[in-house]
């Protein structure tokens, strides 16, 4: 039995956008699911990287306004076990450069308390700052 | 009378002792270095014990002048050229410094920390497989040396498998029997694949070396996991429940000791275990090191190269009381 599902035109263009900045194959994705297994911060999330890569495909904007892309770490576990090849976290990462590319950014490094901005390594600061500031 | 010391033997033929495993004779040879940031700070400790144990190996480290930092991470989008820049600098001053030296040195950067291998090599990569994008940043970087494309980035680790493992074991004058020690790769050592030092899924590369200071190897599934990397900034209890799992799973095994080599996983898995406890008091804290601080134990060396007051969980009664390290 063939299933068509149809996606706006918009939706349309907002996959072509990320496919753009990430440059990946995201209509590839079959949702097996070895991603959402893979990823440590999925239990953090409020859908699962599967599910971000799902709604990117069918165009739905609102992945946007999710948690998961702000939880990535880039650890690259997904991109290491896709069966089909697919880099998630660069998709992660065209989701969060859509967001900052209005020159928004996602945290306030300034309104870290004192006690733990100057505890943590320049390396925490410095990832983040590259990660969650436009 | 003075005994015969390793560096007595290298220089004169007569002493010469043919019956030694060939890695012990190895000459010496020159790299340059790259530290970057935080390792001049809160993690002065993973450098400080690098650079005592590589001279001991024979493995001498010139760090490169007027380095930056590399960014910590890469950029994910699709051409972006500008992320590359931070990371190009350093190994376009790796070349120049190869170039202005009259000794013998490598054209091969050593790194430590995990983060900025995998930055650099993913940059170093990037432009090796796309001239057109180099010959563009050569372009926009006027004021630097266009880069040739013939630096190689390899972390200490690398270089020590390279040399064998035996040539470590040669020089521990404080065998580490007895101590289960757990190894920690996290992300940037393994991933993805093609920036990676060792099989993303099976990397053994600190078990050999654990192995040659005759530690025991505690092996567990949350070896590759990720720390929570940079989101500690954001979210310092999600990655306290992630240094949860990586510790409590090791000590399960019966791990005494974690080691790592990223300032970053240190600081998840080391500090946060104050957060960790926060959540679970009944944990009990484990100390974590670098592999560097670990051979520097192995090797006898003194406080200055093992640098253990700056690890947030003091290693130093474990050690004491397994008869490693000298009471003070
Ligand atoms: S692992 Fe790959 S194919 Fe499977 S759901 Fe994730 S992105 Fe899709
Ligand atoms: S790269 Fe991001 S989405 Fe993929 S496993 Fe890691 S944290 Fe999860």
């Amino acid at each position: 039995m063939t299933k068509t599902m149809m996606i706006t035109r918009e939706g349309e263009a907002f996959l072509a956008r990320i496919q753009e900045i990430s440059g990946e194959a995201i209509t590839a994705c079959d949702q097996c699911g070895t991603c959402s297994g893979s990823c440590p911060m999925a239990s953090e999330m409020d859908i699962t990287p599967s599910e971000m890569i799902r709604k990117t495909q069918m165009g739905q904007e609102d992945v946007l306004s999710t948690k998961a892309m702000w939880l990535c770490a880039a650890c690259f576990a997904c991109t290491v076990r896709c069966p089909r090849g697919i880099d998630l976290s660069k998709i992660a990462e065209a989701l969060r450069q859509i967001s900052l590319r209005q020159a928004v950014d996602h945290i306030d490094i300034a309104g870290i308390p004192a006690s733990e901005r100057t505890r943590l390594p320049q390396i925490a600061l410095v990832g983040a700052m590259r990660k969650f500031t436009s | 009378m003075t005994p015969t010391t390793q560096d007595e033997k290298r220089r004169s033929p007569a002493l010469d002792d043919s019956s030694q495993p060939l890695s012990t004779q190895s000459s010496r040879s020159t790299f340059p270095y790259y530290p970057g940031c935080t390792l001049k700070t809160t993690a002065q400790n993973f450098e400080d014990s690098a650079l005592a144990t590589t001279a001991i190996l024979g493995i001498d480290l010139v760090e490169i002048p007027r380095w930056n930092c590399c960014g910590v991470v890469s950029s994910l989008v699709e051409n972006d050229r500008m992320h590359h820049v931070a990371p190009l600098r350093n190994i376009i001053r790796t070349q120049d410094m190869i170039a202005e030296r009259d000794d013998e040195i490598e054209s091969r950067l050593v790194t430590l920390c995990s983060m900025c291998t995998n930055t650099l090599r993913r940059t170093n990569l990037f432009l090796r497989q796309n001239p057109e994008d180099l010959e563009a940043i050569n372009d926009y970087m006027s004021l630097e040396n266009n880069y040739e494309g013939d630096i190689e980035i390899v972390h200490l680790l690398e270089i020590l498998r390279e040399r064998g493992f035996d040539a470590v074991a040669d020089k521990v004058s404080n065998s580490l029997e007895g101590l289960k020690v757990a190894p920690y790769y996290g992300c940037m050592l393994l991933r993805p694949k093609d920036i990676g030092i060792d099989d993303p899924e099976n990397p053994t590369i600190q078990e050999d070396l654990i192995e040659a200071l005759r530690a025991t190897v505690i092996d567990t599934p949350y070896k590759k996991m990720c720390c929570g990397s940079y989101q500690t900034v954001q979210d310092r209890y999600a990655v306290a429940e992630l240094a949860y799992d990586i510790l409590t799973h090791a000590q399960r095994e019966g791990a005494e000791v974690i080691v790592t080599a990223c300032p970053l996983c240190a600081f998840n898995l080391d500090d946060r275990q104050k957060e960790v406890r926060e959540r679970y008091p009944e944990f009990k804290s484990i100390p974590v090191l670098y592999f560097t601080q670990l051979i520097a134990l192995a090797f006898g060396l003194g406080e200055d190269a093992l640098g253990f007051e700056l690890n947030s969980v003091d290693p130093r009664p474990l050690l004491m009381a397994k008869g490693l390290l000298a009471p003070r």
